[in-house]
């Protein structure tokens, strides 16, 4: 408990000293979430129309620009050899990481989305959803992610491949991440969503770990 | 507790690097591995280490087996590779103290650790400013940190000054004199009396690719 402590901790200081933290997912959420107005139009009824679907898929993206190096840097400085030999089982090193990865992207997202719902005219109504599906999706996103970059952990650039291999992957949860604000927007039980979009966050939490330390043996043969 | 490696082989590639490889070491006993470029030191010392798989042969440490018990056989076992495995946000002291939490030794060694490889007065350095030498001994750090018997040392002296070559030596012939096992692949003499030498490329297959086990050439640990 102590190693997976530490192994968190060391993953988030690695991101708060070479990365600046979370801002620049958030930065670049941010950024892409006000691009839309510029693209579409500054027309509020439209905007509120597709703000659930462009939130989300802002948060995708932001979420995958930090994914490529989640392994890595570590295998091309050797230290997930010093990982794999430890007594922590390659497993528990995946979800270590998978954790830290959420702490530092998908929970910044989760304080700035209320940020980019104003910008983007998002019916008020729809906040306490839009949260809630952040909060129950964005960790299915740093797990399901984190087979991708296992994959192409050992490729000089995975990032672009990593991207090709994890969004197909992500399309379950932006559906039901997307449906669950929309229906709160149209005074739609949302709970349903939630709940299927939580499901798969809960299913990813055990299953992704295995798969992604397969792919990780492969990685540092 | 004996390291016992029966008739390995291995692929890199299509090409098969070595055949028919046998070692034996006993306590307290060092291996160098020697050889030209290629021959495959460093997989073997990966083999060893449980970081490539066994395909064929078998790899036992004492009773433990590696294929099939490897988290039993990784916990005795120490390997430092080319690669450094430094961030260079950290200090040379965060980098011990993780890797004491991570290999669960105690916090109290941390300084003795970084004592022992002359890196004290670096220790609140961030790992970025330290040169090539300083970070291959914090690198090496780890072997005063955590207690294994067996050492897999990968070129261990690989841009160490003369003086810090012979730290890294002195802590191998230390380790091996308290009964701990070596093998390390190296081109300097380590100094360690009655060690033996094996050269990988020996075993390479010829034009036969069906080559013979060459028992002729099984190293024999009780011998030192």
């Amino acid at each position: 408990m102590k190693a997976f402590l530490a192994l968190i901790r060391r993953d988030l200081a690695i991101a708060f000293r070479t990365g600046g933290g979370g801002a620049l997912g958030v930065a670049f959420f941010v950024i892409a979430a006000t691009l839309v107005p510029f693209g579409v139009g500054p027309l509020p009824e439209l905007l509120s129309r597709i703000a659930p679907g462009m939130l989300w898929i802002a948060a995708l993206l932001a979420c995958l620009l930090t994914l490529d190096r989640l392994f890595q840097a570590d295998v091309e400085d050797g230290s997930m050899d010093v990982l794999a030999l430890s007594p922590v089982p390659l497993e528990m090193v995946v979800l270590a990481k998978c954790i830290a990865h959420w702490l530092t992207t998908g929970l910044p997202l989760l304080l700035a989305a209320p940020v980019m719902a104003l910008t983007l005219r998002m019916p008020e109504v729809s906040y306490p959803a839009m949260i809630a599906s952040l909060a129950l999706g964005t960790p299915a996103l740093s797990l399901i992610g984190a087979i991708g970059a296992a994959l192409t952990a050992g490729m000089r650039r995975g990032g672009v491949l990593t991207a090709v291999l994890v969004l197909p992957l992500y399309v379950p949860t932006l559906i039901l991440g997307a449906l669950a604000v929309n229906a709160s927007a149209m005074d739609l039980p949302a709970a349903p969503y939630l709940m299927l979009s939580g499901a798969i966050t809960l299913a990813a939490l055990p299953l992704a770990p295995f798969v992604a330390a397969a792919c990780l043996r492969l990685a540092i043969r | 507790m004996n390291l016992v490696a029966e008739n390995l082989r291995v692929t890199r590639g299509h090409r098969t690097v070595f055949a028919g490889l046998h070692l034996t070491l006993a306590p307290g006993g060092a291996l160098i591995l020697a050889g030209p470029n290629g021959a495959g030191k460093s997989t073997l010392l990966r083999i060893l280490a449980g970081l490539l798989p066994v395909k064929t042969g078998d790899v036992r440490l004492g009773e433990t087996p590696l294929r099939e018990d490897r988290a039993g056989f990784v916990d005795k076992v120490l390997h430092t590779g080319h690669l450094d495995a430094l961030k260079p946000a950290f200090t040379a002291r965060e980098t011990l103290a993780f890797q004491a939490d991570l290999y669960g030794a105690p916090p109290e060694r941390i300084d003795g650790a970084l004592d022992a490889l002359d890196l004290g007065f670096l220790a609140d350095q961030p790992v970025r400013v330290l040169s090539a030498g300083q970070k291959r001994r914090l690198g090496l750090a780890r072997l005063a940190l955590v207690e294994r018997p067996l050492w897999l040392l990968d070129e261990p002296t690989v841009s160490l000054d003369a003086r810090s070559a012979g730290r890294v030596a002195q802590m191998a012939r230390d380790h091996c004199a308290a009964g701990g096992m070596v093998v390390a692949a190296t081109h300097i003499d380590l100094g360690i009396e009655g060690a033996a030498r094996l050269d990988p490329a020996s075993f390479a297959p010829g034009e036969d690719p069906a080559m013979p086990t060459r028992d002729d050439a099984v190293l024999d640990g009780d011998a030192w």
